[in-house]
């Protein structure tokens, strides 16, 4: 197990390098520089290459990389120059927000969606079922942000329950409470995508777990059909929706971005859209490298959870 | 059976999340009667206003600090502030400020001509102890300064390097605001989150990406604000920006995107609308191609209907410019100017005329960007505007910095016409950078079509190096004439900035300059 857990650690240096490689060499080759961003209409050539003489732009694309590099490896990933900041203090300032939300939703979306799945799959073709397959179908089909729009609409400015937007109340403590209302709009809408494909997901795993002779023999045996259903099929059937639940956590993560611009959430996902609005480099490149690293993480976490539940796959 | 228990029992559980979310539901944002909350479009950078360069910045930052001079209440023209008169020299190159007794910067330290001189002194002399506090992208607005001098305590002496009629309107510009040297130099780098001025509201709090407050400054020169404090939140979606106003989140609102207005339309609403020193213009490729041509520059903008463009697609938020000048400048602008009118017919005899029926031309136009208000939509309009006289217009998109990318550096080879927006605080600013035959890109300037006339070039150097106003206007007004008839660009929209204000909301007015100035704002 734990020559396993090695294994799997190991391999995700390579991946994390070449992740670090590819936002690097986009964020050189992407038309437009920071100086030209920070100048705006005031960029004229003398400006722009005074600017990145400061900004230290101006030193070869090799020799950057591995400063940068070399930087981060020692903790140090550099300062931001549309936010005035250090970078790292910022992301980790904002990745806390980002993972707020996520995690709400991630739980939400795979309770919600297991649930859905498990319940469709018992009653296959009955009237349960239908509902849940037809609310999964709209659920998938709708863009998230459109959705996030339309709840602000609706239960912001019309109804005025929650607060449209932001993470704390400008005024007033910063309690749970506080916490929940703000977060209850942007967590759902970013969980219904999710939601509906895990709940396909589990519908099928679950009907094809349900088929199988250990569920005949336990139903023999005299079991109750929901020790049947949520003991026994369950379990079998998670080990095909757990990797599922890891590309979604993925998904999770990618949709907080429009999320957080539709919320204005203060977190990662609305950081790296600014940031490279602003071509703020720095921000930009040790944002995603951080993000990758902890998408790279949770899989790998992922993948050991799974080898415990079916010890197939560590060999 | 058995399972309908567990759906129950989920039931009950979801019921139970829902209460308990409900019962979360705050008292919604009712914030204090004497505070004013701003919907802004973007977390600031900096409150050091020598480092920042965009306006959703200096929107915050006009209320922290002053600088020597400002503009006039509705005008963009220069009136004292911390410097309570000035005198230059004959031959314009000697400016010697006198500034005002007993002003004190937040810190508590005094405002005396050491610290003005360390200001300029900060930005512009590379071996300044603080220099490395920037960089200073827009310090070329002081680049003629070559020395500045304490005279005594109260007066300070600015030797420019040649006449430079905009310097005093450069010094209203935020890049000139005085900062407290004193918190410089405590703070070092990190002065632009610790600031510190002599302005109507002093900084409270920085809270990212949530909001910066700031708090009456109860000593200002001027009396004390009466708000007791603004909150500036950053807002970024334009959409969610509406959303919170409507839902009472924000009291005051800036840039309300154009098709957002008409909820506004109603009671309890104010929408305040001032056209400011922009202008939103094509550039046409005057060195190759068709539009070498001045009839068919003229042509173009015969062709393009500007008043369909700033009606039905900016939704009446711009007025249709006529020259390269806005009218903001009022004493700078040609009164007798009419806007090219939409005359089709007319643009087809050009063309004949000038034998380019049928030209293909490729056109830039940007994604979005500072001041291009609908860029997309605006191009498309445009093209079909031109295609209806006979043009074959190729758009070719680009985002906004990778668009400033290709049309800076000249379009020569690479296209006939571009898109660009500018907003500046100068008559001087705009033509005498991209007007000029010294301002051709290689040479540094963004005259990227190529524009070239002797005549226009003399008008520009006599009106910067003079410092008699009224001679400046005449100068400024004979060159609008003469760009008009050449046509170097199509004179497309003046925009007219925007915000909305609850009712609770009183003494607000926008400024021609798109500056907030809040210290006489009410709300009660």
């Amino acid at each position: 197990m734990i020559a396993y857990i090695i294994k799997r650690l190991l391999s995700a240096i390579p991946v994390l390098l070449g992740i670090s490689v590819i936002v690097f060499i986009i964020m050189a080759l992407i038309p437009g520089d920071p100086a030209t961003a920070i100048l705006g209409s005031f960029a004229t050539p003398e400006n722009v290459e005074k600017l990145n003489r400061d900004l230290g732009l101006d030193k070869p694309m090799i020799q950057r990389y591995f400063i940068w590099l070399g930087n981060m490896l020692q903790g140090d990933f550099g300062r931001s120059f549309s936010l005035n900041k250090d970078v790292l203090d910022e992301i980790s300032e904002r990745f806390g927000a980002t993972l707020v939300l996520a995690g709400v939703s991630f739980v939400l979306c795979s309770i919600l969606g297991v649930v859905a799945g498990v319940l469709s799959a018992s009653r296959q073709f009955g009237i349960t079922d239908k509902l849940i397959t037809l609310s999964v179908l709209i659920g998938i089909s709708i863009p998230s942000f459109f959705l996030g729009m339309m709840m602000i609409l609706f239960f912001s400015v019309q109804l005025r329950w929650f607060p449209v937007s932001g993470m704390w109340p400008i005024y007033g403590a910063r309690d749970l409470s506080a916490l929940l209302s703000h977060l209850f709009l942007p967590a759902l809408a970013l969980s219904v995508v999710a939601t509906g494909v895990i709940a396909r997901l589990s519908r099928s795993a679950m009907l094809e777990v349900l088929r199988q002779d250990f569920i005949r023999t336990a139903r023999a045996k005299g079991l109750s059909e929901a020790r049947v259903i949520w003991r026994h099929a369950l379990k079998a059937a998670m080990v095909s929706v757990i990797p599922v639940l890891g590309v979604q956590a993925g998904f999770v993560l990618s949709g907080a971005v429009y999320i957080e611009m539709v919320f204005q959430w203060p977190g990662v996902g609305r950081m790296l859209v600014e940031a490279i609005l602003k071509r703020d480099i720095l921000l930009v490149q040790g944002g995603v490298v951080f993000v990758a690293a902890c998408y790279v993480m949770f899989n790998i976490v992922v993948d050991i959870i799974q080898s415990l539940l079916d010890p197939r796959i560590k060999t | 059976m058995a399972l309908l228990k567990f759906s129950r029992r989920a039931i009950i559980a979801a019921g139970a999340a829902i209460a308990f979310a409900t019962s979360a539901i705050p008292v919604t944002a009712q914030t204090p009667d004497d505070v004013l909350v701003v919907g802004q479009i973007a977390e600031p950078k900096s409150m050091d206003p020598a480092t920042v360069t965009a306006v959703n910045d200096f929107r915050i930052l006009m209320n922290i600090y002053d600088g020597l001079v400002r503009y006039k209440d509705g005008t963009l023209e220069v009136e004292p502030s911390l410097a309570t008169s000035w005198n230059i020299s004959d031959d314009g190159t000697v400016y010697t400020f006198k500034l005002r007794n007993g002003v004190k910067f937040h810190d508590g330290s005094a405002l005396n001509a050491d610290a003005v001189k360390f200001n300029f002194d900060r930005m512009l002399d590379d071996g300044h102890p603080y220099h490395d506090t920037g960089p200073f992208p827009l310090s070329f607005f002081f680049s003629a300064i070559t020395d500045v001098s304490v005279i005594d305590d109260m007066t300070v002496k600015f030797t420019l390097n040649a006449p430079y009629a905009p310097f005093l309107s450069n010094l209203a510009y935020p890049t000139g605001l005085i900062v407290s040297p004193t918190a410089v130099k405590k703070h070092g780098k990190d002065f632009g989150r610790n600031p510190s001025g002599t302005g109507a509201f002093k900084f409270g709090d920085w809270r990212s990406n949530e909001a910066v407050v700031v708090e009456a400054n109860a000593d200002h020169w001027e009396g004390a604000p009466n708000l007791n404090a603004v909150v500036f939140r950053p807002i970024t979606d334009g959409n969610t920006r509406t959303a919170e106003m409507l839902a009472g989140g924000i009291d005051l609102m800036v840039e309300v995107p154009p098709l957002a207005l008409s909820q506004f339309q109603g009671d309890g609403y104010t929408v305040h609308e001032q056209a400011g020193p922009h202008v939103w213009f094509l550039i046409l490729n005057a060195k190759e191609g068709p539009f070498a041509d001045v009839r068919v520059r003229q042509a173009a903008n015969y062709a393009i209907n500007k008043e369909a463009i700033v009606n039905d697609v900016l939704e009446g938020t711009a007025a249709v410019a006529a020259g390269p000048t806005p009218p903001a400048f009022a004493w700078a602008y040609n009164e007798s100017l009419e806007p090219y009118p939409y005359d089709p017919d007319k643009a087809r005899e050009l063309l004949a005329a000038a034998g380019a029926d049928g030209a293909e031309l490729t056109f830039y136009v940007t994604e979005g960007g500072s001041g291009m208000l609908d860029p997309v939509a605006m191009g498309t309009a445009i093209q079909a505007d031109l295609q209806a006289v006979g043009l074959k217009v190729k758009i070719e998109t680009y985002e906004w910095n990778a668009f400033l990318g290709v049309v800076n550096p000249g379009l020569e080879g690479k296209a006939d016409m571009a898109e660009m927006a500018w907003m500046t605080n100068d008559p001087d600013t705009l033509p005498f950078l991209a007007l000029r035959t010294e301002a051709w890109p290689d040479k540094g300037g963004f005259n990227s079509g190529y524009y070239s006339n002797p005549k226009v070039d003399e008008l520009l150097e006599a009106a910067r190096a003079s410092t008699d106003q009224n001679e400046r206007a005449r100068l400024y007004q004979e060159m609008q004439t003469i760009v008009q008839e050449d046509a170097p660009w199509v004179f497309v929209a003046n925009w007219k900035q925007n915000a909305v204000t609850s009712d609770k909301v009183g003494s607000f007015s926008l400024q021609p300059s798109f500056f907030l100035l809040l210290d006489g704002v009410t709300k009660n």
